[in-house]
């Protein structure tokens, strides 16, 4: 066979067809959704249940309770010690991941299907009927409390706090999951009995299975394991009230903590955006590849790969159910925190009129999001997770299959468009974790004014 | 229920240049991962140039002679994603695309395997240089502990072992290394000879074959570099401590054990999920549930192509000593090596590790997809087919295995123990602990 041409790259041919997962979706007579999915390649079924439960709705003054409810669900139930229902998820061979993020817990695994009934039924023990004893809640009380501790060492989670806290105040997005030691020092075994008995309802959850199971026999599981979890009647649950608005529109301004001999100075750029059902979720996704979202978009060259000042920077929309953040992210050598500042928040300016998106950098990010896309799909986990999203941001069923044709269709007036209405330089917080000897004045040369000091509440 | 054997099916070929090609055809996804591996990490460079095959790797990624510029354009367009990593023993490389663009990964994959020095310029290797340092300081000399993993290694093994020194290396021979250093690394080990490249999803077998033979058949062999020498040495027992801006002390216990695929490998890894794999795990259970002395422990076994560590780390709740988590520690591995298991233990511990193998299965690419695990068996032990026979290797290791194991290798005698503790709280380091200072 003759050698290749090497004077040019091959051009790939006609992009392969997807058919993009749809899942058959029923109700348990108590309200429980169930959505299932058969993929019988592998004797595996990932297992996703979604608790719409997350630090959204820590109650005033109780930061940190969503997550602790959440982390003592495989801490026994009924005459089950924590010890025996960890050793009962082992004999499953289940790795049990418990996420409690800002809107939601979501507890997933992957079983081998043999499996799949006995994982059902201790699911639902852990969800329907958690122990609660006092012994485990102050002991998984006191991790938590040793975790915030060591992340006090952490420049990320430090930023993050600090972030969240400027952006949001007291709203529940302005603190982390996992809560305050002030907060969590005072949560009590009744607390969280109280939030899991008011919060977690069959008729707010999802469950999801993706795998080796067909929907009558999945149906059949959740029922058996499911069908006796009562709704408690009590007052409806309450969304929380939309984030501040005379917060969001306060000037920028710069916020400093001091981490002594730091190597580098970490850093968190940005503002409250919006929430994940906007109209404008498609351009958005399109115009933050353009300016951050991935290797080739504008900032990670500009910092990474023109000046070397990082390892990685990257931009990203949080898409939650209300309001989330839009933020900058990343991690530079101590001696270019200013100029690393000024790039980020010149690189958001330009994307808004005076550099926009350029053909060929449109044509890039709408490849990488679309054509890339299926590769997304490829697991059961990641398939059940993408299902959960649905659930979570009450999506409509199409929402797989329409997004690459919604990309595709976005021009540059759009993606400059939602660059004016959600991106601001001029609003932005500047989160900077660092040397405050040798960058202080770097950070009062910006010109948004003094640098307050600040310490994250952890 | 129909289910697939638990293996991957693969057809195995040598190039006439010595290029090692492995393909897996799986139709389920349109997609197609190509992962090369060259047999060359860390082990490979030598004191005063530490760091440098990672570096290197970098490099990778800064265009070829026909392609000069970045290589995530093209791919990105394609809609794929690539990636690279250093580890001890090889450098990896790989791409996911969709189906339409195998032509253009092998392409590119062949383009800097045969074609990488003509693109080389002072100002690539100055930028690249510059980001690993900052590499460094993010994940190593600004993060909680970050020096600890590399104070274990240097305690374990002694300074002219491969192992002395860490991937990332020393930023002093990070800042020494040239360009010419480049093109001689390159020389020596960046050839078909020593490569060996895997191609993972939906292709027709046949048609993939020969488009790797176009792509990479006319590229020189190169001579393969042969192992690397490495003198047997006796483990010294250390005690050290250092300072980190950390608030909870954490305890670091190393042992040198068997190489990665050696008798006692895989029972020594089963161990490590039995002492802290969950929370119903013997270290778990003794010291956070029923003691309460740590925060948290973890274990592993640290497989590697010359030789292996088995690592225990623990970090202790406010105002309890290293020592004490060290009592309590070397307590439970004492009890491992003087009773048997309780079956169930064993068991548990297998169900963990089946369906951690079954759940391999389900990515063709990246890191740990199928495709890199069939370039991980060929080129650590020439069979790409291992898979099954891994898995039984776990099968095989009954409780009295794992206790052998724990007797002949964990021995309190000569482990390396290294305290991580607050500025300034030497006192709560582990006993007779030796300050030393890692840069």
């Amino acid at each position: 066979m003759s050698p290749v041409d090497r004077s040019r790259l091959p051009v790939p041919g006609p992009e392969p067809a997807f058919a993009f997962p749809s899942a058959d979706k029923c109700r348990l007579d108590n309200g429980l959704r169930l959505w299932t999915l058969r993929r019988d390649q592998l004797p595996l079924v990932s297992v996703v249940l979604l608790l719409p439960s997350g630090a959204a709705f820590d109650p005033d003054g109780m930061p940190g309770l969503a997550a602790l409810t959440a982390d003592m669900l495989d801490e026994g139930s009924g005459d089950r010690s924590a010890i025996q229902m960890q050793e009962a998820l082992a004999r499953l061979g289940a790795d049990l991941d418990t996420e409690a993020g800002p809107d939601a817990v979501v507890l997933s695994m992957t079983l081998l299907d043999r499996f799949l009934d006995d994982g059902l039924r201790l699911l639902a023990d852990m969800v329907c009927r958690p122990r609660l004893a006092d012994a485990d809640v102050s002991r998984v009380r006191e991790l938590r409390m040793n975790r915030l501790r060591q992340i006090k060492d952490a420049p990320g989670a430090n930023a993050e706090a600090v972030f969240s806290r400027a952006l949001y105040g007291a709203h529940p997005y302005g603190h982390l999951p996992i809560g305050t030691s002030a907060s969590l020092e005072r949560l009590v075994r009744s607390d969280v009995a109280r939030f899991h008995a008011s919060m977690y309802q069959p008729a707010r959850a999802a469950m999801i299975l993706v795998g080796a199971v067909d929907t009558e026999r999945a149906a059949k599981a959740v029922s058996e394991a499911f069908g006796s979890w009562q709704p408690v009647t009590g007052p409806d649950i309450v969304e929380p009230h939309p984030p501040d608005a005379a917060r969001c529109a306060s000037p920028a301004r710069v916020l400093l903590v001091d981490r002594p001999g730091a190597a580098q100075t970490e850093l968190r750029i940005g503002h409250v955006a919006v929430p994940r059902r906007t109209a404008d979720f498609h351009a958005l996704v399109l115009m933050n590849a353009v300016l951050g979202g991935h290797f080739m978009s504008r900032i990670n060259l500009n910092l990474r790969e023109r000046r070397g000042f990082t390892y990685g920077a990257r931009s990203a929309y949080d898409f939650r159910r209300q309001a989330g953040p839009f933020s900058v992210q990343t991690s530079v050598q101590t001696g270019a925190t200013g100029e690393a500042i000024r790039e980020v928040l010149a690189e958001m300016q330009a994307i808004r009129g005076e550099r926009p998106a350029k053909d060929d950098e449109l044509a890039l990010s709408t490849s990488t999001l679309t054509k890339g896309y299926p590769r997304s799909f490829e697991t059961t986990g990641q398939v059940a997770r993408g299902l959960a999203q649905l659930a979570l941001y009450e999506l409509p069923d199409d929402t797989f299959a329409s997004f690459s044709p919604r990309v595709r269709a976005l021009d540059r007036e759009a993606v400059t468009d939602v660059a004016v209405r959600h991106l601001d330089p001029d609003r932005s917080v500047v989160v900077a974790v660092g040397d405050r000897a040798r960058i202080e004045d770097d950070l009062r040369r910006l010109g948004l004014g003094d640098p307050t000091l600040t310490t994250a509440h952890l | 229920m129909p289910s697939r054997q638990l293996d991957i099916p693969f057809r195995k070929h040598v190039l006439g240049n010595g290029l090692q090609v492995v393909i897996h055809q799986d139709h389920d996804c349109p997609i197609v991962a190509v992962n090369v591996w060259y047999h060359v990490g860390s082990k490979n460079e030598v004191p005063g140039r530490t760091g440098f095959a990672h570096l290197f790797e970098h490099l990778m990624f800064e265009g070829s002679a026909h392609h000069d510029s970045g290589y995530f354009e093209p791919i990105q367009q394609a809609g794929g994603t690539l990636n690279g990593s250093t580890n001890t023993d090889r450098t990896n490389y790989w791409e996911i695309v969709p189906s339409n663009a195998l032509d253009l990964a092998l392409w590119m994959e062949s383009d800097r395997m045969g074609h990488l020095l003509p693109a080389l310029t002072d100002q690539k290797f100055v930028n690249q240089r510059d980001v690993v340092l900052n590499e460094r300081r993010q994940n190593y000399e600004n993060r909680p502990y970050g020096m600890a993993s590399l104070a274990v290694i240097d305690a374990l093994f002694p300074a002219d072992h491969p192992y002395h020194w860490s991937t990332i290396g020393s930023p002093d021979d990070l800042r020494a290394a040239t360009a010419n250093d480049v093109r001689a690394f390159f020389q020596r080990y960046y050839h078909p000879a020593n490569a060996s490249i895997a191609i993972a999803g939906d292709v027709d077998g046949d048609e993939a074959l020969a488009q790797v033979e176009a792509h990479f058949g006319d590229i020189p062999a190169g001579e393969p570099p042969g192992p690397v020498p490495h003198a047997p040495f006796h483990a010294q027992p250390s005690r050290q401590v250092i300072e980190d801006r950390v608030e909870l002390p954490r305890l670091y216990l190393g042992w040198l054990t068997p190489a990665m695929h050696a008798d006692g490998d895989a029972e020594l890894d089963l161990l490590a999920d039995m002492l802290a794999g969950d929370k119903a795990s013997r270290l778990y259970r003794a010291l956070v549930y029923e003691q309460r002395v740590a925060t948290e422990v973890a274990a592993s076994q640290n497989s590697r192509e010359l030789g292996s560590f088995f690592q225990v780390i623990a970090t202790a709740v406010p105002g309890v000593s290293l020592g004490t988590l060290e009592t309590a520690i070397r307590a439970e591995i004492a009890r491992v090596r003087d009773e048997a298991f309780d079956a169930d233990e064993r068991a548990r511990a297998m169900a963990m590790t089946e369906s951690a193998f079954v759940s391999r299965l389900q990515s063709v690419g990246g890191f740990g997809g199928k495709s890199d695990q069939l370039n991980n068996y060929n080129v650590f032990l020439g069979n790409p087919g291992y898979f099954s026979q891994d898995l039984e290797r776990y099968r095989r290791a009954d409780g009295d295995a794992i206790r052998a194991a724990a007797c002949a290798w964990l021995d309190d005698c000569w482990s390396a123990t290294l305290s991580v503790v607050p500025s300034g709280a030497h006192q709560l380091a582990a006993p007779d602990s030796k300050p030393v200072v890692i840069t």
